[in-house]
């Protein structure tokens, strides 16, 4: 519970972050205009659904993004008073891996099937600290032993299809943490994983923070695995920051209808509610974001301004910054109404509609009444 | 066997004939080794595994990757030809049935898959995919059929002029409604679930549970929901079984199973799942290892070398623990909590040196 009062400056930086993929369908904006701060040692969790940017994002934070797709002019990354994406491509290299590492979702392919796990993470320690073969191999069955890896020295000479899902991850963790990186971004780290193999690598993961003082960038959509680890939380939708709070007060009073929307929309255990809340509709396309708030078609408080007026970040105190006019018309609230794509079934291509029982206009009523219980603990 | 008594409980102790029964159902593959293939062993996929489904029910089928809740789901189906076992609907059973016979049967017993990308056919018009249906059964033709199309989409939550289209236009859980609307079409009596939602974002989720409980209330349809999260099952489901290593571990009426596990792999399980409120206190427990491969599983109770029972002893190792009633409906593999059927002489005979007692760690902080 320590509040970030005394505000150190950040380690890494986002500025105005915007990537783009220029495709023959037009221009897909799908990060667009993103700022955040990670503080040394810290968890910030990065949470959204598919497509809203937040993995590309993470790629683009160490220019890792292929064409089509660039980082459009303008934008920052700072790190160690640097501007990552200034940097010629050697002294970025220089950083990456070492300063700045990385976990992907997917430890199968990200790791390479023709070296064994020792050499791979060996291979990480030589390029980065000049180190002979014989002291990297140690470092690396050193930290194979440090993830939780039993008997290290033998899974180090195996193959990545040797180990399980779990045991690759744990590969993973070891190589980005090898080098005692200032900043870990972890994109969805547990998602391919079991529920029980999850829990040990979270644990693992924050054990290893304790220690090493790295700080840690959780981009997930699970909101459980963000109220676990993080203790600032980064909401994003359609390329944007749509609301940035301490996880407390994002939980109890989400204040962008889009992070109420999808607070409400878990299934929690021991939840007795007898429907779900939903969000109608569905996320744009990244080619073609509405103007105005892009949230506006499936928000229940939406107004003449949200199609109008573009909301800025908004402070609403606490620490706390949300995309949406609401802070400054707070009565509105009260008064939700079905979602523009609910009553019409969506504008523009296919939009698909929560209509369920019949008497569709009430689900809407009834999907936000549940939405305005959950606010209060 | 002390399985048969379950089904008569199924439905919560109402005496009802289970639309779906099945018994000991096995699905074991051959691991083969050198030119001639020889077998060398069997992956025990799914080893035994019984329980029953009441008309217009839900019963949910957890468990992690590997546990063999897909095969069983298919193996009903006939999908995967089962090994062993017996399985019946409505009386009938399906695993005597010929091709034909199945293929006609099959109206009433349907499926809908994890992969809403994978599972509908690219070159299909979406209304010629739920058509197939109509038409393989003889259940409507020409103008009507093309009605019933119309009618289907509407109740999944899709335009009736969305028929005429491709899946490749459509979100993923816009073609998760496709494939529900395809299922529907023949009017079955059950589903058959396999992760229906495990693909989709949250809010997407959410609206296709919705979508699955209205249905089932509008058409008395019954569930087979199989499914890895289990707070999605805790909500949809009204009776739940734990799988693990091809094994029904625990099975419960779904509110006893949250509030009260009873097998420690279903404890662990449970506390291991994230919950979405910071700072809620809570006991996890963490297991160790991974799961043991199914191609050669631990001797007597296959969780023995992850158990976190206090009183876990030589005995779990070498003893197979009976599915039993430890509580009424809610059955248990599990020799140390007590109350069991395998009794302590029993246990002590096979170097038990812990007698059964009661474990029940607090798991949730929440209500």
């Amino acid at each position: 519970m320590t509040a970030p009062a005394a505000p150190a400056p950040p380690v890494l930086s986002l500025r105005d972050l915007r990537a783009y993929f220029h495709t023959d369908a037009g221009v897909a904006r799908s990060v667009d205009g993103v700022s955040l701060d990670v503080h040394a040692g810290e968890t910030l969790g990065v949470v959204g659904e598919s497509g809203c940017g937040k993995s590309v994002t993470a790629l683009s934070v160490l220019r890792l993004i292929r064409p089509p797709g660039r980082v459009e002019a303008g934008s920052r990354v700072l790190f160690e008073g640097r501007d990552l994406l200034a940097l010629p491509e050697h002294e970025l290299r220089a950083i990456r891996g070492n300063r700045i590492a990385m976990i992907f979702q997917e430890p199968m392919t990200a790791l390479n099937p023709v070296f064994t796990v020792g050499d791979q993470i060996a291979e990480v320690v030589r390029v980065h600290e000049k180190a002979s073969r014989k002291a990297a191999w140690a470092r690396a069955v050193e930290m194979l032993a440090a993830v939780g890896i039993p008997d290290p020295e033998r899974r180090a000479k195996e193959y990545p299809h040797q180990l399980s899902g779990g045991m690759r991850q744990r590969v993973m963790i070891a190589m980005a943490l090898v080098l005692s990186p200032a900043v870990v971004i972890a994109d969805e780290p547990t998602t391919a994983l079991d529920v029980t193999i999850q829990a040990q690598i979270l644990e693992l993961l924050s054990d290893l923070q304790r220690r090493l003082g790295t700080a840690i960038v959780m981009i997930t959509h699970d909101l459980g695995v963000i109220a676990e680890v993080a203790r600032r939380v980064v909401v994003m939708y359609a390329g944007e920051v749509v609301e940035e709070s301490p996880v407390g007060p994002l939980f109890a009073a989400p204040h962008h209808p889009y992070a109420e929307g999808l607070l409400a929309a878990v299934p929690r255990l021991g939840d007795r509610r007898d429907r779900l809340a939903t969000i109608p509709g569905t996320v744009p396309p990244a080619t073609a974001w509405p103007s105005g708030c892009r949230f506006r078609d499936r928000c229940p408080y939406a107004w003449e301004r949200c199609a109008r007026e573009h909301p800025p970040l908004y402070r609403i105190g606490d620490g706390r910054v949300s995309r949406c006019h609401l802070a400054e018309e707070p009565e509105r609230r009260a008064h939700p109404h079905a979602p523009r794509s609910e009553a019409t079934h969506g504008t523009g291509g296919i939009a698909s509609a929560e209509r369920g029982a019949p008497g569709a206009p009430a689900s809407g009523d009834d999907a936000a009444g549940s939405v305005r219980s959950e606010v209060l603990p | 066997m002390n399985e048969p008594t379950s089904a008569r409980r199924s439905a919560l102790g109402a005496p009802v004939a289970p639309l779906l029964s099945v018994r000991d159902l096995k699905k074991h593959y051959p691991i083969t080794k050198g030119l001639f293939g020889k077998t060398v062993g069997h992956v025990r996929a799914v080893d035994g595994v019984s329980f029953d489904v009441a008309a217009g029910e839900t019963l949910g089928l957890v468990g992690e990757s590997g546990c063999g809740k897909t095969t069983t789901g298919r193996a009903i189906l006939r999908l995967i030809e089962p090994t062993s076992g017996a399985v019946r609907f409505d009386g009938v059973d399906l695993l005597a049935q010929s091709p034909k016979q199945l293929r006609a049967l099959r109206r009433h017993l349907q499926i809908v898959f994890q992969d809403p990308f994978s599972s509908l056919n690219p070159r299909m018009t979406v209304g010629a995919t739920i058509r197939e249906g109509l038409t393989i059964h003889r259940l409507a033709e020409g103008a009507q059929a093309e009605q019933r199309v119309r009618a289907l989409l509407d109740e999944v939550g899709l335009r009736p002029e969305y028929a005429s289209r491709y899946p490749h236009e459509f979100s993923g859980g816009q073609r998760q409604r496709i494939g529900i609307a395809r299922a529907l079409a023949v009017e079955p009596k059950l589903i058959v679930c396999d992760e229906p939602v495990s693909a989709l974002d949250v809010s997407v989720q959410a609206q296709v549970v919705n979508l699955l409980q209205d249905l089932q209330r509008q058409r008395g349809l019954a569930y087979l929901f199989i499914a890895h999260d289990l707070s999605v099952v805790e909500h949809m489901a009204s009776r739940v079984a734990v799988m693990y290593l091809g094994r029904i571990v625990e099975l419960a009426p779904s509110e006893a199973l949250y509030r009260e596990p009873l097998m420690p792999y279903t404890q662990a399980l449970l506390s291991a799942i994230p919950v979405p409120s910071p700072g809620g206190a809570r006991r996890r427990i963490v297991l160790q290892g991974d799961v043991p491969s199914p191609a050669n599983p631990p001797s007597g109770c296959v969780f023995h070398p992850r158990c976190h029972h206090p009183a876990k002893d030589a005995a779990c190792a070498r003893l197979v623990p009976p599915l039993e009633e430890k509580a009424p409906g809610h059955w248990a593999a599990c020799i140390k909590q007590a109350p069991t059927t395998v009794d302590w002489a029993q246990q002590q005979a096979a170097g038990g040196t812990n007698p059964p007692s009661r474990y029940l760690p607090v798991l949730t902080g929440t209500p």
